[in-house]
């Protein structure tokens, strides 16, 4: 897109400039929406499992107007720092938390060659950055000057690093199957009925992703474990002091690490943009074909990939308003003793499966990295000149 | 118009950032500031790092450095930093020596860094200057196995038996991470039976002269 807008426009950094917004703006975009529909299925989704109706009223059938309604209301609030509060630190904190919640989607791709950067490492730039969003919560929570907020903070900052780990496993298993660490190889390569799915490729696989989803859910603050904000022990924890539009920055940060992960077991496991039934190929909606085809492919896997993700986060909606919180050891438990054991058995699992059998279940395709071909030459030299 | 180096821009905007927040620890005199001015400098770093296309250390930058050290550093800020721990103050002879050790850093990495004639005018490649995808994480993993990717072409075998790898001297290095934290966690962690506390204070007290005499 760079090389196109500078053939048409005089300044290079004008064009540069053009692409770059027009990234932020797609993401940003995306990313608010998110929370805004997110904001309105939640409630409707508690309602449903609570037999009550939800929102009904704004905005005519469904309150549909419900998630509008909702931040002008947040706008219009009075914006708060107590007294006891460190001020700069105290207004910082929200964007902390949105920054870093949107560079995840930086790496993210949302299609084939869909994605605002290619990065080769995007899977290990993803955790790394989606790793840093506690550093608003921990921010948040010591300037607030008040000691819900400060056990609200400490309780994540522990669940959140004790959770790495284990989430951390179960995305490394994927990735050895796959043999390379960028996201867009990753997703192609489950291209065609869905048995070419991750989460398909062996047993040990369809068990990780199970232990992923639980490490997910912890890992972005989700209902049962969201100890940083009980409501019930620690008034709002880590939220207590904000309100207004900050308060709103904090909902919108975890809405989108919500659909973040989501996106990623769907490009790690559910095989990303290629559907359960290859209709894209069949209609012959890829590149070869037409670059117009080829959009509208793009365009399909787009939907395809939302979708997942979407059920994704409904599903941890669900799991939100079913399952009671859990109290901070079992919370610790259920890391260490089961989560972090789980994920290291199906590790060990899947390499041994994919050493003893490389296609695994279905015919995959064969992982293409930069340097396979010159990999299995570079391996018999290397064996020759060891001799 | 000449087109603008975007390269060294962003350049001078992380340097500038990373030196300014790093000094800005050294100034403060708040000890949670010093923390969150600690992570934006080292937050900084990593952007130059995939500036200079190297998005493999970038991203083991932010995972390792911002993210698991300086949670860990603001974890246990946040547990201690109360009343008077908050503020600490920097004498002035502490002043002076670090000025001195700094400094004296400094100068020994400028030199270093102006002797190397190759270093002074960075070599701008065709991919360097288009922003293509580099290929970083894959080329690194093979080198730590022995396999280097740039040298596949080498067929002196003195040279190619040097290529070992880093695996077995990685493993050993993580297994001894590994041996120490279990150790800081027995330590922290143990409670020693009754009788060992007892009999156990005395044993220290006998072996410590002897410890001494040796």
């Amino acid at each position: 897109m760079t090389e196109f807008l500078t053939h048409y426009i005089e300044p290079d950094w004008i064009a540069h400039f053009l692409v770059a917004a027009v990234h932020c703006g797609l993401i940003l975009g995306l990313v608010v929406m998110a929370a805004a529909a997110f904001t309105w299925a939640e409630r409707k989704v508690a309602g449903r499992i609570q037999d009550r109706l939800g929102p009904t009223r704004v905005g005519g059938r469904f309150g549909w107007l419900q998630s509008p309604a909702d931040g002008l209301k947040l706008l219009a609030k009075e914006d708060l720092v107590p007294a006891e509060a460190d001020g700069p630190l105290f207004r910082l904190a929200p964007y902390v938390s949105f920054c870093t919640s949107f560079a995840v989607f930086v790496a993210l791709p949302l299609s084939n060659d869909w994605v605002a950067q290619r990065l080769d490492a995007s899977v290990f730039f993803l955790l790394a950055v989606a790793g840093l969003e506690v550093f608003g919560v921990i921010l948040g929570g010591y300037a607030s000057g008040s000691k819900w907020s400060l056990f609200g903070a400490m309780r994540e900052a522990a669940q959140v690093v004790s959770y790495e780990v284990p989430l951390g496993l179960c995305v490394v298993i994927p990735v050895m199957v796959a043999g390379t660490m960028n996201l867009v190889t990753i997703g192609n390569m489950q291209s065609g009925w869905f048995v070419n799915w991750m989460i398909f490729h062996d047993p040990f696989m369809f068990i990780t992703f199970w232990v992923y989803c639980a490490c997910a859910m912890a890992s972005v603050n989700r209902a049962p474990f969201d100890l940083a904000e009980a409501e019930s022990e620690l008034v709002a924890g880590f939220l207590t002091e904000y309100s207004g539009f900050r308060w709103s920055i904090f909902f919108m940060a975890e809405y989108a690490s919500m659909l973040a992960v989501c996106l990623l077991a769907s490009i790690l496991f559910l095989g990303g943009w290629n559907g359960p039934v290859p209709i894209t190929s069949w209609l012959g909606l890829t590149h070869d074909v037409h670059p117009v085809a080829g959009f509208v492919g793009d365009l399909l896997g787009f939907a395809n990939i939302l979708a997942k993700g979407v059920l994704g986060v409904i599903v941890m909606m669900w799991a939100r308003w079913t399952l009671p919180r859990l109290r901070i050891d079992q919370v610790l438990t259920m890391c260490l003793k089961y989560c972090i054991p789980l994920a290291a058995a199906m590790f060990l699992g899947a390499m041994g499966w994919t050493y003893v059998i490389r296609g695994g279940l279905s015919d995959m395709d064969e992982p293409t990295p930069v340097v396979q071909s010159g990999q299995s030459v570079s391996l018999a030299n290397h064996q020759e000149g060891g001799r | 118009m000449e087109a603008i180096n975007w390269h060294s821009c962003f350049f001078l905007l992380f340097a500038i950032l990373s030196c300014g927040f790093a000094v800005a620890v050294a100034v403060s005199d708040n000890i949670v500031r010093m923390a969150v001015y600690l992570i934006a400098s080292l937050a900084a770093v990593s952007g130059l790092f995939f500036l200079a296309g190297a998005d493999f250390v970038g991203a083991m930058q932010l995972m390792i450095y911002v993210g698991g050290t300086l949670v860990l550093l603001a974890f246990g800020v946040m547990l201690t930093a109360r009343g008077p721990l908050v503020k600490i103050a920097t004498g002035g002879g502490q002043w002076v020596l670090g000025a001195m050790l700094g400094g004296g850093l400094l100068v020994i990495l400028l030199q270093a860094a102006f002797s190397v004639e190759a270093w002074q005018r960075p070599e701008v490649t065709p991919e360097v200057a288009q922003g293509e995808d580099l290929a970083t994480a894959a080329p690194l993993g093979m080198g730590m196995m022995g396999i280097r990717v740039d040298q596949l072409d080498e067929t002196d075998t003195v040279k190619r038996g040097g290529m070992s790898g880093y695996l077995l001297p990685f493993e050993i290095v993580s297994v001894h991470l590994l041996v120490a934290l279990i150790g800081a966690a027995y330590l922290a962690r143990a409670r020693r039976p009754a009788h060992l506390v007892q009999s156990g204070d005395g044993g220290k007290g006998d072996r410590r002269p002897e410890g001494g005499d040796r």
